[in-house]
């Protein structure tokens, strides 16, 4: 049997009502492993706002306050307040569990508000790259070449032409005191990274790469092979950043960004030129990523 | 303890009195120095209370809303078009069932700009589910605050409630005001209790997805709380005259209307004024009464319906319009008598929109018109007083 550093509790029951495949639910299982079940959570507008059940069905052990669009950060400060008013703010995580539109989008300024506010508090951005609960459209965080239900390609070529934005720069720029990015494909990374984060006081942002067979139109089966290939083809680079100092998780001989696109129907438009476009962005943003761990390392 | 204190000053001693633990605010003239009062008590530990800065009216209403589903007593205030920004967070915080209370400074919408009184920003807010309170005095706001956590937090209502005052008029005007003492106050609105909130050790969920099978019945207990509260509002302030020696009618305050023919209906600061000019038209031997609405979500329907009954004229002021129609004061009052066999001629009068001062001059006009109704019949439905170059 292969040891892992994982633990075997679930907080995370079956008879949620996700998609098959999908990546959004490893990303819950493995952070509510992480926090463990005295944590209280909140959920804006997702797929995740769907996938616990319908009332009165509820398939998380920890108590889930859902929540609109655009207010996660701000419900997070809210959570933490009454806590301390309770005196219970030392002893219960506050988790807000997003996707990418309500994160990088709509829910932008309320995050932004969390962190310069200093709101004990972790915030998770299940990054799926699209509006997947409303049926694929583009958001902020979807990369360039695309196919999505508002960026549909067509005889134009109208795929996602502007590059992804990155909401965790978004948040060192905010000099909280912890920042990551983690995939599903990644499991004892990702876990490593939510136990940091609980055990750092202040406000914390952790963006998990997410794949979704449904959007991007892979089989269901590869959902883990594809969040794998994001990270070694260097297309979502793995890297903390602790009050400032980056440290990038792996550095992987990468592989061509191709071996990641082929393996999704969303890319599959994709000519050559596209292709060495996305291909010289990536080895740019790897070596910007590269920089700034040498350039942060005195800190 | 007696003090001259703005109608803010006045809002955010009830606020303090009330022992709220959790205020999330956003400046926005003419409510801002109601959370600067706040900040000033929290801050000296007059007032032990967190208090959220947020980055705007939409999350201090998303921030509340967390903090109270979390177990605790929340706060927030706001007016015009911070309050319009709330609105999605106004539906929200009643349909969760939250007893929330929140000071709202009437104040217009733009454009154009205008910072003065007019109801718009609330009566926008009429469908939300939020209980309203329309005060007259700085005493009535502190006051109010006090008896709307007591409603809300009912357990047979569960629903947010806002204390309306009229921008400038109340919120920067100076009068003295009453401070009761904490201990009654304590005694009168113990600590808030909620049956359920987010609890680790029962985990639940608050607020998910209802399919059509159910969400229909989740709105039906919602009017069964709009009807719970009538009562309770009725009862609070009973409770509250004989502790603290100030009634205020429940939702409505009738103003010599015991024989009166014709009788104006209106809401805010309006009503003080309006006293003093019924008393003149009484003196010249008008039989002519004042109708104080003081709350209208839940709309005082059993109480117009008792006044029409006696009446032959009434006139509705309001301070807002409802465009496409008349006010929206006025199309509740109406609609409230219909199903009744009272046929009192109404007419609605549109006066003070925009912070136009509503002058005793201005209302004497009104109310002699409403005179003239019962004379000679209804002229015209809607008539919007005061207005430059007439028609």
């Amino acid at each position: 049997m292969v040891k892992t550093t994982v633990p075997r509790d679930e907080y995370m029951m079956q008879g949620h009502v996700a998609c098959q495949g999908c990546g959004a639910t490893i990303a819950m299982r493995y952070v509510l492993k992480a926090l463990g079940d005295n944590t209280i959570m909140t959920i804006p507008a997702c797929c995740w706002a769907v996938i616990p059940g319908v009332w009165p069905q509820h398939s998380l052990k920890v108590p889930l306050l859902y929540t609109a669009f655009e207010v996660t950060g701000a419900a997070l400060s809210g959570i933490e307040a009454a806590l301390k008013a309770k005196g219970q703010d030392d002893e219960i995580n506050v988790l807000g569990f997003a996707g990418d539109g309500g994160t990088a989008d709509i829910g932008l300024q309320a995050l932004s508000g969390m962190a310069e506010r200093g709101t004990n508090a972790l915030y998770v951005m299940y990054d799926n790259e699209a509006y997947m609960n409303t049926g694929i459209q583009r958001s902020g965080s979807t990369p360039f070449g695309a196919w999505t239900t508002t960026t549909p390609v067509g005889k134009k070529k109208e795929w996602k032409t502007e590059f992804k934005k990155s909401v965790a720069e978004i948040m060192v720029a905010h000099r909280i005191p912890y920042v990551a990015t983690a995939s599903i494909a990644f499991p004892e990374d990702l876990y490593a990274k939510v136990q940091k984060a609980k055990s750092i006081k202040g406000p914390k942002f952790i963006q998990i790469f997410s794949s979704c067979p449904t959007g991007w139109k892979h089989s269901p089966d590869i959902t883990v092979e594809v969040a794998r290939k994001a990270v070694l083809s260097h297309m979502f680079p793995l890297y903390e950043v602790e009050n400032g100092v980056y440290k990038i998780s792996q550095k992987p001989k990468p592989i061509p960004v191709k071996e990641y696109l082929k393996l999704q129907g969303r890319f599959r438009y994709l000519d050559e030129e596209a292709i060495e476009k996305i291909q010289e962005h990536v080895d740019r943003e790897w070596e910007l990523l590269l920089k700034k761990e040498e350039f942060t390392q005195s800190l | 303890m007696k003090l001259t204190l703005t109608g803010n000053q006045s809002n955010a001693w009830g606020v303090k009195l009330a022992r709220v633990q959790v205020v999330a605010a956003y400046p926005i003239t003419p409510q801002t120095t109601i959370v600067e009062e706040l900040a000033e008590f929290a801050a000296n530990g007059e007032l032990d209370t967190q208090y959220i800065k947020v980055e705007s009216e939409h999350s201090a209403m998303a921030a509340v809303i967390a903090a109270e589903n979390t177990g605790v007593r929340t706060y927030t205030a706001s007016s015009s078009h911070g309050l319009a920004l709330m609105h999605e967070m106004l539906h929200w915080a009643a349909g969760a069932r939250l007893p929330i209370v929140m000071g709202a400074v009437n104040r217009a919408m733009g454009p154009p700009w205008n910072i003065w009184a007019d109801h718009t920003d609330t009566i926008s807010q009429r469908d939300t589910g939020w209980m309203q309170f329309y005060v007259e005095s700085n005493q009535e706001v502190l006051d109010t605050i006090i008896q709307a956590y007591k409603v809300a937090e009912s357990k047979d209502v569960m629903l947010p409630a806002m204390a309306i005052e009229d921008a400038f008029i109340l919120s920067h005007t100076v009068e003295t005001v009453e401070i009761p003492d904490q201990e009654l106050v304590d005694e009168f609105l113990p600590p808030y209790d909620p049956p359920e909130y987010l609890n680790p050790k029962d985990p639940k969920g608050f607020g998910s997805l209802v399919m059509p099978d159910f969400y229909m019945e989740f709105r039906y207990l919602m009017y069964k709380a709009q009807e719970a509260a009538r009562k309770r509002i009725r009862e609070v302030t009973k409770e509250y005259a004989e502790i603290f020696g100030r009634d205020y009618h429940g939702l409505v305050e009738e103003y010599r209307t015991e024989d009166a023919d014709v009788v104006m209906v209106g809401a805010g600061t309006m009503i003080s004024t309006a006293r003093d000019v019924v008393d003149k038209l009484r003196s010249e031997g008008h039989k002519i009464g004042l109708v104080k609405l003081r709350v209208f979500r839940p709309f005082p329907y059993e109480e117009i319906q008792e006044i029409a009954k006696r009446v032959e004229v009434m006139g509705v002021m309001d301070r807002s319009f409802t465009h496409g129609y008349g006010g929206a004061m006025f199309n509740e009052v109406k609609a409230a008598v219909y199903n009744t066999d009272a046929r009192p001629k109404m007419k609605n009068y549109l006066i003070g929109i925009g912070g136009r001062d509503v002058t005793a001059k201005m209302l004497e006009d009104t109310f002699r018109n409403a005179l003239k109704v019962r004379e000679h019949g209804l002229d015209e439905e809607i008539m919007w007083v005061d207005l430059k170059g007439g028609e």
